[in-house]
Formats: C-alpha cells, sequence, structure tokens
C-alpha cells in the first residue's frame, strides 16, 4: 500500500460565488519516492498540498469544502481531528515553503526555530535540542552551525534560508515530505544546490517527497512520477520517462514545448501557451483547457473528460498523437 | 546595548535645554503674569512694578532663564509664587498620586486590550470581534469628564461599590512614606489602608484607561490580523507546534511591535490627561495642582511640572526603542 493515497480530493471555496479550485485530484505515494505536481500558477498545485495537511486559510470552516479522501499510513488526514493533525505535522509529514525569508519567522533565532520542532514531537530538552539543531544545519550544508543557531533570518542568504527551512522540516525524519515550490526564490545555482540536497534527503532517509513545481526541469531531475494540474484537475499523469518521451495531453506539450532549449536551432522561437489559466467556473462544463487549446474540437466544450488509462492516464478526447 | 542606552541618555540633554528655552519664553509670553493674578484689580501699576521687581520679573528673560537653569542642575526648582512653598515640596506630596493613577490606567489598558485585540482578530467577524470594535469606537470618542461622572454615578453612588472620591478613607490614619499610598500601605503593613487606597484608585483608573485600552485593542487586532497572514505563521502550524508556542512565540512577538510603540507614545498623553479625572473624583494628584497654577501664572510651577513630564515622556520612549531592540533583532543596534 502506498504511504499516501489522495483520492478524489476536491476544495471548493465560498466565497461571493463558489470556486473549485481543486476537482478530482488523485494520486498516490510510495515510500522513498518523488511524486510530482505540475503546473503554472493557479492551478491548485499549493491548496492541494495545504489541504492535506489541514493548513488551508480557514479549512473546517464553512468558507472551505474539502471532499475526497487523503489516507496517510491508512489514516484518512482530511477527517483528522486538530490534535492528531498537529501530531502529525513535523513529524510524519513535514513541509518546506516557497519563500524562504517570509516564512521564517523575523524575531526568533534560527537555532530556537529548528530546536522548537524537536523539543515539540520528541520531548527532549533544550541544550539536546540546540545541539541536534547543530547537527541537522550542519547536514544541510549551512557551514558553522553553532554560530548561525543564534542568527536570526535576515543575516542569513537566500540559500542559507531554505536550508534552514529544509533542516527544519526533516529534523524529526518525517515520512512524507512536501516541498511546495522550494527552489522559486533561489538563483539558479542556489537552485541546484537545494534540489541536490533534496535528493540526498530521500535517498538517506527514505523520504516521500512531494514536489510541486511549475519547473518541469525540476521535475525532470528529481521526481519518479509526475502529475501535471491544470485549472484544479490532474490532465496528465506518468512516470518521469514515460511523460517526457510520450506527452499526450495538448497542456503537457505546450509545456514542454515553452522550455527554452540549449540545442534549439538558431533563430527558432519559443512556443508559449496562448492565453493564461481562465476563470474555472466558466468551463466547468467542458474541458478547462479547451479555450486555449489549438487541438480543440466541439466534444472538447460539452462534457469534461474523464481521466484514462492506467500507467500513463490523460484527461483529453484529442490527445496529441506522438509520433 | 549598554553603550546604545548611554549615548541615548547622552542625546537627551540638548533635547531636554531646547525645550526648557522654548517652554521658558513661551511661557512668560503668556498675557498677564503672576502680579496680575495676586493683586488682582486692586493693584496699582506702581504695586505690580514692586511686585514684579520682588519676583526678579522685571529683568530680562535671558537672566531669568539663566537662573532658573542654574538652580534646575541643582535639583531645586525654586518657590511657588502662589503657595510658597519650594516647588519640589509640592511635587512630592502630588506626583506619586497621579503616578499611581496613571501605572494603574496603564496596566488596565494593556492587561485588557492586548488579550481583547488579540481574541477580537482571531474571531474575525464573530460577536467579540464586533463588540470590541464597536466599544473601542465608543471608548475613544466619548470625552473623558462626561465618561468620569457617568462611571461615578453608576459605580460610586447608585451601586455604592466604590468610594466617589479621594485617595484615602478619612476614616483610616495611614502611615505615609513615598505618598505612593498603595506602596505605602505595603511598605508598612497597614493591609486595610492598601486595600482602601487600591479600592479608591478603581474607578479613576478605569476611566482613565478607557482611551487607552480602546487604542491598544484596536492596535493590537489590527497587527494580530496582519501577522496571522504571515508565511512564518503558517510554517509554525506547519511544524506542528501547539497553539501555545504558535501565538506566544510566532505571533504575538511579532504583533506586539508597534502596540509597544503606541504604548510609549500614550503614558505621556495619560500623564497630562490624568488632570480632568483627577478632578471628577477629588482625586489628590498633580492636575489640579497644575490648573490652579497656570491660573496663577505660577512660573516656577508650570516650569517644573513640564521639565518633569518632559524628562518622564523621554525617557519612557526611551524605554520603548531598548524594549524594541529586545524584541526586534532587526533593528537592535550594535
Amino acid at each position: 500500500m502506498a504511504l499516501l493515497e489522495v483520492e478524489d480530493l476536491g476544495v471548493t471555496f465560498h466565497a461571493d460565488r463558489d470556486v473549485r479550485a481543486v476537482d478530482g485530484v488523485s494520486f498516490a505515494v510510495d515510500a522513498g519516492k518523488v511524486v510530482g505536481l505540475v503546473g503554472e500558477s493557479g492551478c491548485g498545485k499549493s491548496v492541494t498540498s495545504l489541504a492535506l495537511i489541514g493548513l488551508l486559510p480557514n479549512q473546517n470552516t464553512k468558507r472551505v469544502r474539502v471532499d475526497g479522501s487523503a489516507k496517510f499510513d491508512g489514516l484518512d488526514l482530511l477527517r483528522a481531528d486538530r490534535r492528531t493533525l498537529r501530531d502529525i505535522r513535523g513529524r510524519e509529514i513535514a513541509m518546506i515553503f516557497q519563500d524562504p525569508l517570509s516564512s521564517l519567522n523575523p524575531v526568533v533565532p534560527i537555532g530556537v526555530q529548528v530546536a522548537e520542532v524537536l523539543i515539540r514531537h520528541r520531548g527532549i530538552g533544550k541544550h539536546e535540542a540546540e545541539r541536534r539543531s547543530a547537527e541537522l544545519l550542519d547536514r544541510v550544508g549551512i557551514p558553522d552551525p553553532r554560530r548561525r543557531l543564534k542568527e536570526y533570518p535576515h543575516q542569513l542568504s537566500g540559500g542559507m534560508r531554505q536550508r534552514a527551512l529544509i533542516a527544519m522540516a526533516v529534523a524529526c525524519r518525517p515520512r512524507l515530505l512536501i516541498a511546495d515550490e522550494p527552489t522559486t526564490a533561489l538563483d539558479v545555482t542556489i537552485q541546484a544546490q537545494i534540489l541536490e540536497l533534496l535528493k540526498e534527503l530521500v535517498r538517506e532517509d527514505g523520504t516521500a517527497l512531494i514536489m510541486i513545481t511549475h519547473d518541469l526541469g525540476v521535475v525532470a531531475g528529481l521526481c519518479d512520477s509526475v502529475n501535471v494540474l491544470y485549472a484544479g484537475r490532474v490532465v496528465e499523469s506518468a512516470g518521469r520517462h514515460e511523460l517526457f518521451a510520450h506527452p499526450t495531453h495538448p497542456y503537457t506539450v505546450g509545456l514542454l514545448n515553452s522550455i527554452p532549449r540549449l540545442d534549439a536551432l538558431r533563430g527558432e522561437e519559443l512556443t508559449p501557451i496562448r492565453g493564461s489559466v481562465r476563470d474555472v467556473l466558466a468551463w466547468s462544463a467542458g474541458c478547462a483547457f479547451a479555450p486555449r487549446c489549438d487541438r480543440a474540437i466541439e466534444t472538447c466544450l460539452t462534457g469534461p473528460p474523464s481521466l484514462e488509462g492506467t500507467n500513463h492516464s490523460f484527461r483529453c478526447v484529442n490527445p496529441e498523437v506522438v509520433p | 546595548m549598554f553603550r546604545y542606552i548611554v549615548r541615548r541618555l547622552l542625546q537627551l540633554i540638548p533635547t531636554l535645554l531646547g525645550l526648557s528655552l522654548i517652554l521658558f519664553l513661551w511661557l512668560h509670553r503668556l498675557p498677564g503674569g503672576p502680579e496680575t493674578a495676586i493683586l488682582g484689580e486692586r493693584g496699582t501699576p506702581e504695586t505690580r512694578a514692586q511686585l514684579r521687581h520682588d519676583l526678579g520679573l522685571d529683568q530680562p528673560l535671558w537672566v531669568q532663564y539663566g537662573r532658573f537653569m542654574k538652580r534646575m542642575f541643582t535639583g531645586d526648582l525654586g518657590v511657588s509664587i502662589n503657595t510658597h512653598r519650594p516647588v519640589v515640596t509640592e511635587f512630592m506630596e502630588r506626583f506619586p498620586g497621579t503616578v499611581e493613577l496613571t501605572v494603574s490606567a496603564l496596566i488596565i489598558a494593556i492587561g485588557l486590550g492586548i488579550p481583547l485585540g488579540y481574541l477580537a482578530a482571531r474571531k474575525r467577524g464573530g460577536l467579540l470581534d464586533y463588540s470590541s470594535v464597536a466599544g473601542s469606537l465608543l471608548g475613544v470618542c466619548v470625552p473623558i469628564f462626561v465618561l468620569a461622572y457617568l462611571i461615578k454615578e453608576v459605580f460610586a453612588v447608585k451601586l455604592g461599590w466604590f468610594p466617589s472620591a479621594g485617595r484615602q478613607d478619612v476614616a483610616i490614619d495611614a502611615t505615609r512614606v513615598t505618598n505612593f499610598y498603595v506602596l505605602d500601605g505595603i511598605l508598612t503593613g497597614e493591609w486595610d489602608a492598601a486595600a482602601d487606597a487600591l479600592k479608591h484608585l478603581v474607578l479613576p483608573a478605569v476611566t482613565l484607561a478607557t482611551i487607552p485600552l480602546a487604542i491598544i485593542v484596536r492596535m493590537t487586532r489590527a497587527s494580530v490580523l496582519e501577522v496571522l497572514g504571515e508565511d512564518y505563521v503558517r510554517t509554525a502550524q506547519a511544524k506542528g507546534l501547539t497553539e501555545r508556542t504558535v501565538r506566544g512565540r510566532h505571533i504575538m512577538r511579532n504583533a506586539l511591535l508597534p502596540v509597544v510603540t503606541t504604548i510609549g507614545l500614550l503614558t505621556g498623553g495619560l500623564l497630562s490627561g490624568a488632570v480632568l479625572t483627577e478632578t471628577v473624583y477629588a482625586f489628590t494628584g498633580i492636575g489640579q495642582f497644575i490648573a490652579e497654577s497656570i491660573d496663577h501664572r505660577d512660573y516656577p510651577v508650570l516650569m517644573g511640572f513640564i521639565m518633569f513630564v518632559a524628562i518622564i515622556y523621554v525617557t519612557v520612549n526611551l524605554l520603548v526603542d531598548v524594549a524594541y531592540g529586545v524584541i526586534d533583532p532587526r533593528v537592535r543596534v550594535r
């Protein structure tokens, strides 16, 4: 059985009108594997991950409805009570956020922010926690960890901050790590280092990782399997090699085509996907991608296509034919 | 940190010097003078000139200012023109009452305001939120003297829960040490006197606390709301920390920064704002005395009072800055 099994996850925000941000998302994560959730801004990646650990703003109030199930080691996270979730967060499931500066408390030393996870979940004393925090900082590649423990977030560089956040996340050796665009705020060389670090941690601890990203380069370097999200739905799901070799959904193809290539011919233009993520509501009857799709046909606008296939599934009535 | 405090204290000297000069000139430029106040309509030009000469007011302003400064540095604020008693003695008798009142009001305002503001923010849109926002608006709007009489009427006259005037029941013969009545009672072990003094403090302190309470509630609410949306609060929750740790270490430590500044600014206003409250409750503080001294153009008393309040105000705000540095490492001075 998979470590995490997400089944038909849906998130609806009840505002002036209802917004279905995530709709029928299903995927599974096995221990020690890396699963990618890919898509552009606003496709529901972050909402999915926050809903899993119960941290959506106003989750479990009447303003936000979460349905479906997410079985973590048999326990449905979406039905778990707050106490249980608090015990799981940080210990069993940890999260790494996008913007390391704003994700760290500016007025609390780094050391305390790492140690507090250990003190909370491991029940150890302050001194022991401090010693282990130094080890953790060392492990994530922060030099001179003893001194860094006493420093504040604004005294660290962007890469260091993200490393510190990762140290906090892996402090209790969680079984599942959720990384929400962990490299977006960093420059390219640091991005590569952070990805390398994550890879190493997954390999050494056997941690499962959900990698949320808009960057197919990150996917190619890290993920075992990939789920492409569009407008809150999984539109294509496959193993990494399969996806890159035989992209089927026009959206996936579009994403791949919009990556600049070093081996492109001189003067060859990038092919972006035209338009932007549309209002999900207006197209709820048909395929949400249809208005931007070059291969759209009449039937695309009538009924939402279901997810077809087992190992390589996609949600399209007129899929790309790969030669 | 020590060097920072010393430097800030040294910066006080020019500030206070400038302040004293401006206020001295301004005060002496006010129409009328002590001689008019003392002699009234019976004064002839000759007797007035004589009195001005006796008080040393006929000398050039810069000479008078020089004399004032010289005295002040030896800790002597001169003699009140009106009561003929040393200004310092007058202050020692009256200031403790005002300080007692101000501190009590601040304790009430902070002790209630911060938790209320926090709860209002956490339960945003709830009943508590609406009532605290409406209540704080009311608190700022209602004039102190209206509120003071209202509170007095209800809780002292109608219900009789608290005494309506004074600082101590006349039947109690308490020993005076510091003139802080509550403190005196504790120091001498006269518990009934301390309890009685405390009882006398309740209504004036509550009255004086309303405006700062309202301001602190609103500041805290706004500040907490802002912090609640910060990513680091989500990070703290994602770590599975207890509600208490998230609240104390991650929300309040950040949310209190602007509130601390506000409290510093409020303190100065409270000291001088105590005048009205003291009048309504016949509370012997500095307020009434200062009001009389203004009428009498009692220059030594007024200068002394202004300098005193200025020093307290500047000191409190220095403390606020130091506290700020302790709470927020980003403004810490090396």
